[in-house]
């Protein structure tokens, strides 16, 4: 499955669903183009829904952390929802999982935001 | 008299497509073996990280550069090997992904993933320079087996 990401806005966060592989090439690519069109437009405060995520490998992981530095180097936050089993897993191994807000309900993460 | 040995090899571009290539031939290998999805899985990021390394970190995108995979089963045991045609580098001087200073870094993962998800991992300098990835999972009846 390649990769997909759309953007909507819930109470003045934005959210993004994303979908299919995060890997080196279009995937870490499109991702990169959609946080940095994201934060020239002035939202900083963002979920990233990974429910449908399937596969991410360390280009991907590497995005992720990207995205997480240039939202927080602007004053804002950027969380993650609906973590796949494979993207948790992967996430602990690298200890990425403690350096994330990671949430499992969209309702929670979007009250968690100051 | 050991066990035949069965192997695939092949010689690829630095080429992104040659990342999801490597990737894809190294899952129907596993799934030959019979390893589970978990493992195929594991097998599958492994060898994608290899080839990310070579054709990103070692060849350096250079097309003309190559990379020679080799895919085998030798014994109980299924053994890859990713030869690039860099400069070579040692594996103690990759830098800890998880330690404090490093964990926001963007990038320097994928050795830490290979040894992680594979039972053997190794760097080996080419014979004729480069840099050569070795590493091995043993196969699901050997992994069954008490040592």
């Amino acid at each position: 499955m390649s990769f997909k990401a759309t953007a909507r806005e819930s109470s003045g966060i934005t959210v993004v669903d994303v979908s299919g592989r995060i890997t080196l090439g279009e995937g870490s690519t499109m991702l990169r183009e959609m946080m940095r069109d994201l934060l020239d437009k002035g939202h900083k405060k963002i979920v990233l829904n990974l429910g449908d995520v399937n596969y991410i490998d360390s280009s991907g992981i590497g995005e992720l952390v990207s995205g997480f530095s240039a939202v927080k180097g602007q004053g804002g936050e950027l969380k993650l929802l609906h973590l796949t089993k494979k993207v948790h897993d992967l996430l602990q191994i690298t200890k990425l999982y403690t350096v994330f807000d990671v949430h499992s309900d969209e309702a929670t993460v979007l009250n968690s935001f100051k | 008299m050991g066990s035949p040995t069965n192997r695939i090899e092949v010689t690829l571009e630095s080429v992104l497509d040659s990342v999801d290539l490597a990737e894809d031939i190294s899952l129907r290998v596993a799934v030959a073996a019979g390893f589970d999805d978990d493992a195929r899985d594991r097998i599958g990021m492994s060898v994608r990280e290899g080839m990310i390394n070579a054709v990103t970190y070692g060849n350096r995108g250079a097309r003309e550069k190559k990379i020679f995979l080799s895919l085998g089963l030798d014994g109980n045991k299924m053994v890859i090997r990713i030869l690039d045609q860099g400069q070579g580098f040692r594996l103690e001087d990759v830098p800890d992904p998880l330690a404090e200073e490093n964990l926001l870094k963007t990038s320097g993962r994928g050795i830490f993933l290979m040894r992680a998800f594979m039972d053997e991992f190794e760097v080996r300098p080419g014979a004729q320079g480069g840099a050569e990835l070795v590493m091995a999972k043993r196969l699901p009846a050997a992994a069954a087996k008490p040592s």
